[in-house]
């Protein structure tokens, strides 16, 4: 497994292929759009998806609190599929995510899907969050005026940026990083999400100068401009 | 008994006919009140055939109310038929009331038809179940008399056709007394459609009358001048011979195999068009709006041509057009009698067609088509069972009818011949999964969609249950389609998504007849404008092509066998298939042939299968994975109608074990679970089951959406729980039960101890015209990755790894220091890489300075 380094306003940022980000000067795993309980978030409504995602989602998180052992996990919001998603947590998954974060600093951002805290679980509940030069929240804020760049950097999900690279053997369309200088957007990280094309102007105009994509690929980052 | 009354006679001696012989059978049927099956070539009448008894019944005895029930597979047939029926209907003056019910029927009418519905009522299979579904069903269907089922052959073996048995089956509860007439075209295997109209599932309840003979159809092959092509089946090099026909003829219909040929065809035919022929587009990813048009015109006598694909198969008559050609193979023997039989709607005279093939083996499955036809031998599919989504829909459908008792259903259910064999397990399970996902882990009981009173009937739970059924009703899954707009212009129709996705602003491509640019993606619809320079793509669809049926593949093995049977080739092909005998061999009637060779620095592997495409497919996903484990290290494989050809890095040396039986076995199971082909099957049965929905009630269309993906939930059920039912109606469509399984099985037993292997030191020329193919399939996961990485790697190529503007990439890209004058020098101005999509996306201020 090959995570890509970044820098992004002086901060060593690794971009994991599993489309987490990690920032190791803080020991922080940043993830994004967890969605979790979409499943039965949709049963609700009368379509019976597979009540397996958020398990799905939580065994592949799991993976990667053993691959960077972080101190704190920063969740970018929509971590649950809608308000109530928290207290529909099966016994066995909430079990789960409460011994994930045991002895680990939880900071969840709130996203448009999860306005409120989840309840019953560990960890602080914020609208963004601040560290350093960086600022996390769950939607980027839409560029100043290009004079006005403002110090720091800014990381965020919430679009579930995907992109087609074209390939001999025609597209292949996978989730992605898009980074610049100033900010980066995660790919939405829950088993059940799909994806925003990033040429998509909710994502295009937030990189007014241009981007560049990072593949998910099963061991590495495949990179190409926006 | 059997003789037509008065009004009747009169009626067709006014016009100086005569009742054919086959209606009158069928008049005499419905007098014993018997189901009757009609097969009879086309023009012959059957329309009036299967509505006559009816006809006639209520010109005796005068009733309100439904009488009979019509179903055609298209709505514009259904409204063309009513329109043809109420002529002899007012000029004899009979009270009748005829009417029809398709989508596009306004509600008022719909409400209006529900309260007093008319006597003979034209409708599709997708609002019969919409009408089954309401709880008013029991009344309005009670004195139905007769259904008649138009275009059964169409229906039957379809999904569709499952929907539509189950609707059957149930109207059989609610008018017991019904009897039930099929139209079909000539087809090879009859009984299946008897049984599939029957009432209790069994052929002999149905009887068969078969109209033989019509005048024999007049076929003849035509090659293009010059060079015949190798590979390809878009045919285009014989355009000109068929501009030159279309000239010569009154009305042409040019059938083509896919809407890319259709777009290229009309194009090429356009640009030979000096003498400003009217020549139109029709298929099915045209508006609707547009696709009247070209229909009406063509009623109207004002085309000279229509370059169309399936989307004409069926449907209206126009007695006008006196010519056929179809470009590239025909596929089947009866599916080219079908097209066939669209020249020249009478059955005396007959019917005029030019095949005209687009390579070389598509020479000889034309030749062998055409003995086919001279020796009146048809092929057609065997019945498969009934799909376990349709039913899931089905279930569903009934409940939101009437409360229903599992153990009553499950009967009614398998009167439908294509459930005859549905276990009770798989029929518990989907109605499991109706109720509440029927997952292992119990967590939706509390939005279940049914529910059991203690009798042990089943309800539905509410209003919003049944709303959301009829949003959704019906078995045709359309990928998801982006429409094409004209800029400030209208609509030109949908392509797919994915092929959008493939296009940057300023890419042309062919679409609706015109050249078109893209210019960006404005929310649902893809906005482009006329013109374009470069050269165009063509939209291709997934799943277009139809695969070679068994019967007409064993005959083109049998012609290249047998070099007595060359002399009905022409002489290129003759020539073509000697060059073989001496640079390798032809490959044998009954063993199979495998050459090996090496090429562009990886091994080849050909195996001349000819069992269809579908099942090469298959094959080649075993082949592949099979090759992987004895370390040959596949790269793809490729699968046409003829032959399987797969690439490895290292020279499959032993090439028996690729092909010994036990593949089937092990192999299968886990290596289709990851293929494309699995995934797709999944994405339909998910969606016609009810997982996936395509529409919902009060949801507007957002201009953006995150779709949902059905691979995600594919992938997360398959690791989750592989015995889920849904998983197992994909498995079961896809490989048990299916004819491309039974077809390898037996390619493998044939060939088992005769394989002859041929290691060449070059391609050999019965193997060209599949390495010129498109539509490869890449060994799944590595070589994606492997694409990705080579993909990434040019791009680093084509902008000496400095794509983006300077200053950003020294921040976002550790180790690599690149000051602004490097970038502004790239090493390679010249000799751009041939994947020039890349150099588009770079800023403009690469190379430029």
């Amino acid at each position: 497994m090959n995570a890509a380094p970044i820098h992004l306003a002086g901060e060593r940022l690794m971009l994991d292929p599993a489309g987490v980000l990690h920032w190791p000067a803080r020991r922080t795993l940043v993830v994004a759009d967890l969605h979790l309980e979409k499943g039965s978030a949709f049963a609700a409504a009368g379509r019976f998806l597979p009540p397996y995602d958020t398990r799905e989602t939580l065994s592949r998180l799991a993976l990667l609190l053993r691959r960077w052992q972080p101190a704190r996990i920063i969740a970018l919001g929509d971590s649950f599929h809608d308000r109530h998603g928290a207290s529909r947590l099966p016994p066995a998954e909430l079990e789960t995510l409460t011994r994930m974060l045991a002895g680990v600093e939880m900071l969840w951002v709130l996203g448009n899907h999860d306005p409120e805290p989840p309840e019953g679980l560990p960890g602080q509940a914020a609208e963004e969050v601040r560290d350093g030069p960086l600022v996390f929240r769950h939607q980027a804020q839409p560029p100043a005026s290009r004079f006005a760049a403002p110090a720091g950097a800014e990381i965020s999900g919430h679009f579930h940026p995907k992109a087609t690279m074209p390939t001999r053997a025609g597209g292949v369309t996978r989730p992605c990083f898009v980074v610049d200088g100033r900010r980066a957007v995660l790919p939405a990280f829950g088993a059940y999400t799909g994806g925003l094309d990033a040429r998509d102007p909710a994502i295009a105009g937030l990189f007014p100068r241009g981007a560049r994509l990072f593949l998910l690929g099963r061991e590495r980052l495949y990179s190409m401009p926006a | 008994m059997g003789t037509l009354p008065e009004p009747f006679v009169a009626w067709f001696a006014a016009r100086g006919w005569t009742p054919r012989p086959h209606q009158l059978a069928l008049l005499r049927a419905a007098e014993a009140g018997q189901s009757a099956l009609l097969v009879a070539p086309t023009g012959g009448g059957k329309t009036l055939a299967g509505f006559l008894p009816s006809l006639v019944d209520l010109a005796r005895s005068p009733r309100a109310g439904l009488h009979t029930l019509y179903i055609s597979p298209l709505k514009a047939l259904a409204v063309d038929i009513a329109r043809n029926l109420m002529a002899p209907v007012e000029e004899m003056g009979l009270p009748i009331r005829i009417e029809t019910r398709t989508g596009d029927t306004p509600q008022n009418r719909r409400a209006r038809q529900r309260a007093d519905p008319p006597n003979l009522l034209l409708t599709t299979p997708e609002s019969l179940a919409l009408l089954l579904a309401q709880p008013e069903a029991d009344e309005f269907f009670a004195g139905l008399g007769a259904v008649v089922v138009d275009e059964i052959h169409a229906l039957a073996g379809t999904k569709r056709g499952d929907q539509l048995a189950l609707c059957l089956a149930r109207l059989g509860r609610l008018a017991p007394g019904a009897r039930r007439v099929g139209l079909s075209a000539t087809v090879a295997h009859p009984e299946p459609l008897r049984a599939f109209l029957s009432p209790s599932g069994a052929p002999e309840a149905v009887r068969l009358v078969q109209v033989r003979g019509g005048a024999a159809p007049e076929l003849s092959i035509t090659l293009p001048e010059g060079r015949l092509p190798w590979g390809g089946h878009m045919g285009l090099a014989s355009m000109p011979e068929v501009y030159r026909r279309i000239r010569e003829a009154r009305v042409t219909i040019v059938f083509v195999n896919t809407r890319a040929q259709a777009e290229l065809c009309f194009q090429a035919l356009w640009r030979l068009n000096e003498d400003g022929l009217s020549i139109a587009l029709h298929h099915g990813s045209l508006t609707v709006e547009q696709r009247r048009k070209v229909e009406a015109a063509m009623a109207a006598g004002k085309l000279r041509a229509v370059v169309a694909t399936a989307s004409l198969d069926l449907g209206i008559d126009w007695g006008d057009v006196d010519q056929v050609i179809q470009v590239g193979a025909p596929k089947g023997v009866a599916r080219l009698l079908q097209r066939v039989g669209r020249a020249n709607h009478r059955m005396d005279e007959p019917s005029r067609a030019v095949l005209v093939p687009a390579n070389r083996f598509e020479v000889i499955e034309c030749t062998a088509a055409l003995e086919a036809v001279r020796h009146e031998e048809l092929d057609g599919d065997l019945p498969r069972p009934g799909g376990l989504d349709v039913l899931a829909q089905h279930i569903l459908a009934m409940a939101c009818h009437a409360p229903f008792h599992p153990d009553e259903l499950y009967d009614e259910v398998r009167r439908a011949a294509p459930y005859a064999e549905l276990s009770r397990r798989d029929f518990d399970d989907v109605l499991g999964f109706v109720e509440n996902g029927g997952y292992a882990l119990r967590v939706y009981e509390r939005f279940r969609k049914l529910f059991r009173d203690a009798e042990g009937m089943v309800h539905v739970r509410d209003q919003r249950v049944a709303r959301q059924l009829k949003m959704n009703l019906g078995t045709i899954v359309e990928t998801p389609l982006v429409k094409v707009r004209l800029r400030g212009g209208p609509v030109l129709g949908e392509v797919e998504e994915w092929f959008i996705s493939t296009l940057v602003a300023g890419d042309c491509f062919i679409f609706a007849g015109q050249t078109l640019r893209f210019e960006a993606l404005d929310g649902v619809s893809a906005v482009v404008s006329r013109g374009g320079e470069g050269e165009p793509r063509v939209p291709a669809y997934a799943g277009a092509r139809m695969p070679l049926s068994t019967w007409l593949a064993a005959r083109v093995r049998e012609i290249i066998h047998d070099p007595r049977k060359w002399r009905l080739l022409p002489a290129p092909v003759r020539d073509w298939l000697r060059l073989q005998q001496h640079r390798s061999m032809l490959p044998p009637k009954d063993g199979l042939l495998i050459e090996t060779f090496p090429r562009g620095g990886r091994w080849f592997l050909v195996a001349y299968c000819f069992e269809g495409r579908l099942a090469h497919q298959t094959l080649g996903m075993l082949v592949t994975k099979r090759m992987e484990r004895l370390g040959y290290g596949p790269l793809g494989y490729l699968a046409t109608d003829y032959i399987l050809a797969a690439w490895s890095a290292f020279e499959p040396t032993e090439v028996a074990p690729l092909f010994e039986e036990d593949i089937l076995g092990e192999d299968l199971e886990e290596w289709m679970a990851e293929s494309s082909m699995l995934r797709r099957t999944f994405r339909n049965i998910a969606t016609i089951a009810g997982l996936i929905e395509k529409n919902h009630p009060g949801q507007e269309k957002r201009p953006r959406q995150m779709t949902m993906n059905a691979d995600l939930i594919y992938d997360v059920l398959r690791k989750h729980e592989p015995d889920h039912i849904l998983l197992r109606a994909t498995r079961q469509e896809a490989a048990g039960g299916l004819t491309d399984v039974a077809r390898i099985g037996l390619l493998l037993a044939r060939a088992r101890g005769r394989i002859i292997h041929r290691s060449l030191d070059r391609v050999s020329p019965l193997a060209v015209p599949a390495l010129i193919e498109e539509g490869r399939e890449w060994v799944a996961g590595g070589a994606e990755e492997a694409l990705l990485a080579e993909a990434a790697a040019l791009v680093e190529e084509a902008t000496d790894g400095a794509d983006i503007f300077s200053e950003l990439l020294a921040d976002v890209t550790e180790g690599v220091r690149i000051r602004p004058r490097d970038v502004d020098k790239p090493r390679h101005r010249e000799g751009r890489p041939r994947h020039s999509r890349f150099i588009r996306n770079a800023p403009k201020s690469l190379g430029r300075a």
